[in-house]
């Protein structure tokens, strides 16, 4: 419940500030050419993101799992390599290579291939997680291998796919360095404008307003698709793989279509990164601040990646074992704050701090909890499936057995869902060492990190000056993200 | 997540989870350093960030003061010390421009400036509350593409700039504080019907560009005709390599014209000031001559406005520029903002 109401922080500050403004100005602030020019530039742009995300996302779990794709391992890794390069390092990359690319189609390009690992990562574990002998009662029911895969592994999947659809959704919403720097304007960039006017003015907070409704409307679409079903299953199943398709004379098409992605995704931030590190003409390697940048980094998303995974696991802890209205609400308020960008978290935090606790104002602390509102759901998302995979039922044998709720808990939940809580935390530490705008405002005086000097340097166009920073940015993201690859790797 | 990982190898993440958090105990302390040894003076700094690097520096040798700079934008600074209100960590406030130190001056905020900095600076750059100073003036210029356009095709005024023969034609970033306060100077001199008007036809017309350099690279790019920044983005890059304005020419507005606004980088002690003396220092040290021809020799190409400092003599010289007379107490910045959202600019 804490966990939620702070939470709720942001969003009761937009509330708040959304009745002082008054319904009249409130009303003309939302009517008006440029709201709708950013509607529509908001929606095409996710709409069209979050399709492609998902096709891409699951036609290239099921290469890579479920066909005799050569090298289907490498193909895995790199296959999730972009998510160690931020989104906007990888606008950055594009837009210094050709200028050409910007606007929607650039927006469009550059999104799709930042963000379809988080489509593409679970619906590979749920493929892994498959017990194979559903598929072969269906083939032994004459079903063919195209209605097997619609009729019973799709089902299968769609938690994963949905719940990969809204995070890339709400990324989506959130997103401001990527396109802001391929200039094309959405309601968090637009946001963000107007705050470098205003800083709270009531145009800002229109507009904050119309974006939680936004995220509302695909939090509840995501929840009335999920449907209340139960996926966990008991015992180990077959531990075996499924029979893989062969892809006879498509294999190499095939093939040539992956490389092609992977070189669009990694191939051009990689050389881009190389190009400016090499030719850029204001490289420069300012070697101390480089160290402190990482450090500041380093121990920011850290310190942030376990605060939110320790505050995500009570919260999906009641959505996956205490499922009804109150917990669904608490787990759903979370997500709230993760479309909201980061600006909007950091003026709410730094109003509210300042009001309520003004020791704490520019503090760490505040920092960190401006990260664990932000990337809360990315952390719940992660435990709670975690979770719908632990029986409960192992739970209830141990409790049999005489262990305490406690004993219940260290011995058999959390080794259940410790992977989870792994690939939770990981998953924050890469969102927060990327996290521009909420650092921008709450970081204490004089910290600097990765993503603030990238961010000044890329957006006065020095190009070169920005390299080393980028690169460092992917180099620090490379842990966390063989972390999460790992995590998904099979275990026979 | 199958159900073969409840063999004892599962508990290995939550190892390297406790890994994680070893290393975050480490470091927490090292970020900590700042709370232990707080700074002699932290300065809320809107100026480039670049310039007040290079400047800062030598200001602590001479003091031997502690300096601790943020950074970030002018009205996005200002709103925000004005919500942090008395309990502001911040000593002194630097700007780009003087719409900013009128919203902190507005709300109460600011001390008066010491003596030695009114000696210094002439009147016509400190505001009538004498609550904050000039320290560097920027001129507005149009920078235009020379193989699309002569001196000659451009308009006797930036109001022309809302004709219809511009569609398309020019470029600018509205969302700067910069372009802010052109628009600033436009309201102060033709009042609120002929902006409101002049603010319309530029979103007709206008090409939106993010910032200034990239206002320059179009120009320059021959992406559009003309575009509306400040002058020194164009010498800094021509002292520089000129790969981003070799293709392009400045062009002056003269006549007083709103076009020909200079607008004036301001400096100001918060009135919450925990180091008041060494603010006072400060803001002393940078009017005064020696920061000021510090300045004037840096990369910046700003004007100073020490009349003791003189500037690279490639810069158009500061008694050439035909600026109309605006009183820098009176430039409106919420105003602006509210006209330009009306607008659709932002």
């Amino acid at each position: 419940m804490v966990v939620a109401l702070l939470a709720l922080i942001p969003l009761v500050y937009v509330a708040v500030y959304t009745v002082i403004i008054g319904p009249v100005e409130l009303w003309q602030l939302v009517v008006r050419p440029r709201i709708l020019e950013l509607l529509r530039n908001t929606v095409t742009l996710a709409v069209a993101c979050m399709a492609a995300t998902a096709l891409l996302g699951v036609a290239l779990a099921v290469l890579v799992e479920r066909t005799d794709l050569p090298a289907r391992r490498l193909w895995h890794g790199l296959l999730v390599a972009p998510l160690a390069v931020p989104a906007f390092v990888n606008g950055y990359a594009w837009i210094s290579l050709d200028r050409s690319i910007q606007g929607f189609g650039g927006a469009f390009l550059v999104i799709t291939l930042s963000y379809y690992p988080l489509v593409y990562l679970p619906a590979v574990a749920a493929l892994r997680g498959l017990d194979p002998a559903l598929e072969e009662a269906s083939w032994s029911l004459g079903h063919s291998r195209w209605q097997t895969f619609a009729r019973v592994v799709l089902p299968q999947l769609r938690p994963a796919l949905l719940g990969g659809v809204l995070l890339v959704g709400l990324h989506l919403l959130a997103e401001f360095g990527a396109l802001a720097l391929l200039r094309f304007p959405t309601f968090t960039t637009a946001i963000y404008d107007q705050y470098g006017s205003t800083f709270n003015g009531s145009a800002a907070t229109a507009m904050a307003g119309v974006l939680v409704m936004l995220c509302l409307f695909l939090l509840l679409a995501e929840l009335r698709l999920r449907g209340s079903r139960h996926y966990a299953r008991i015992g180990h199943g077959a531990a075996r793989l499924s029979e893989p398709a062969r892809l006879r004379a498509l294999r190499w098409p095939l093939v040539a279509l992956v490389a092609g992605l992977v070189a669009l995704a990694v191939g051009v931030p990689a050389y881009a990164l190389v190009h400016w590190l090499v030719v850029g003409s204001s490289t420069e390697f300012p070697l101390g601040e480089l160290l402190a940048a990482t450090g500041s980094t380093v121990a920011l998303a850290g310190a942030g990646a376990i605060a939110t995974t320790l505050a995500a696991l009570p919260v999906a802890w009641l959505a996956v074992r205490h499922r009804n209205r109150v917990s669904t609400l608490v787990e759903r308020s979370t997500y709230i704050a993760n479309a909201l960008p980061g600006i909007v978290v950091g003026l709410a935090l730094v109003v509210a701090s300042l009001r309520l606790v003004p020791v704490i104002y520019q503090s760490a602390l505040l920092l960190v909890v401006a990260y664990a509102i932000l990337f809360l759901p990315r952390a719940v998302v992660t435990v709670r499936s975690g979770l719908e995979q632990a029986p409960i039922v192992l739970d209830h044998v141990a409790q049999s057995l005489g262990s305490g709720p406690i004993t219940t808990a260290r011995r058999v939940t959390l080794p259940l869902i410790a992977p989870s809580l792994g690939a939770g935390a990981a998953l924050v530490f890469l969102a927060i060492s990327t996290e521009l705008t909420a650092t921008l405002m709450l970081s204490p005086i004089g910290t600097r990190t990765l993503a603030t000097e990238f961010w000044s340097a890329s957006s006065e166009l020095r190009y070169g000056a920005a390299a080393p920073y980028a690169l460092l940015l992917v180099l620090i993201s490379v842990p966390a993200t063989l972390l999460l690859m790992r995590q998904e790797r099979l275990t026979p | 997540m199958t159900e073969s990982r409840t063999s004892p190898v599962s508990t290995k993440p939550l190892r390297r989870l406790a890994g994680i958090a070893a290393a975050a105990a480490l470091v927490a302390p090292l970020s900590a350093c700042s709370i232990l040894n707080p700074p002699d003076l932290v300065v809320y700094n809107a100026q480039h960030e670049e310039l007040l690097d290079e400047l800062v520096p030598l200001f602590e040798e001479e003091s031997g003061l502690d300096v601790e700079l943020r950074s970030g934008k002018d009205l996005e600074m200002a709103n925000q010390i004005v919500a942090e209100g008395t309990d502001s960590p911040a000593d002194v406030f630097l700007t780009e421009n003087s719409p900013a130190m009128s919203i902190v001056d507005n709300a109460d905020l600011f001390a008066p400036v010491p003596a030695g900095a009114l000696e210094t600076i002439p009147a016509a750059y400190v505001p009538s509350s004498k609550n904050w100073v000039g320290f560097l003036a920027r001129s507005t210029v149009v920078m235009y593409n020379t193989d699309s356009l002569t001196e000659a095709d451009l308009p006797q005024s930036i109001l022309d700039f809302a004709e219809p023969e511009w569609e398309g034609r020019v470029g600018f970033s509205p969302t700067g504080a910069d372009f802010q306060a052109i628009v600033s100077a436009v309201l102060e001199l033709e009042g609120e019907d002929a902006t409101r008007a002049w603010l319309e036809g530029l979103k007709a017309n206008g090409v939106i560009l993010q910032n200034n350099l990239v206002v320059m690279q179009e120009a320059n790019e021959g992406a559009i005709d003309a575009g509306i920044a400040y002058h020194y983005y164009w010498y800094r890059d021509q002292e520089e390599s000129g790969a981003d304005s070799d293709s392009s020419a400045l062009h002056f507005f003269g006549d007083q014209d709103p076009g020909a606004f200079l607008s004036v980088s301001g400096a100001g002690i918060l009135k919450s000031s925990e180091h008041a003396a060494a603010a006072e220092e400060f803001v002393e040290w940078l009017t005064g001559t020696e920061a000021q021809q510090a300045m004037a020799e840096s990369y910046a190409l700003e004007y100073p406005l020490n009349p003791e400092a003189t500037l690279n003599p490639d810069v158009k010289p500061f008694d050439e520029l035909e600026p109309p007379t605006v009183d820098v107490s009176s430039l409106n910045g919420p105003r602006v903002t509210e006209l330009m959202t009306e607008a659709g600019l932002l």
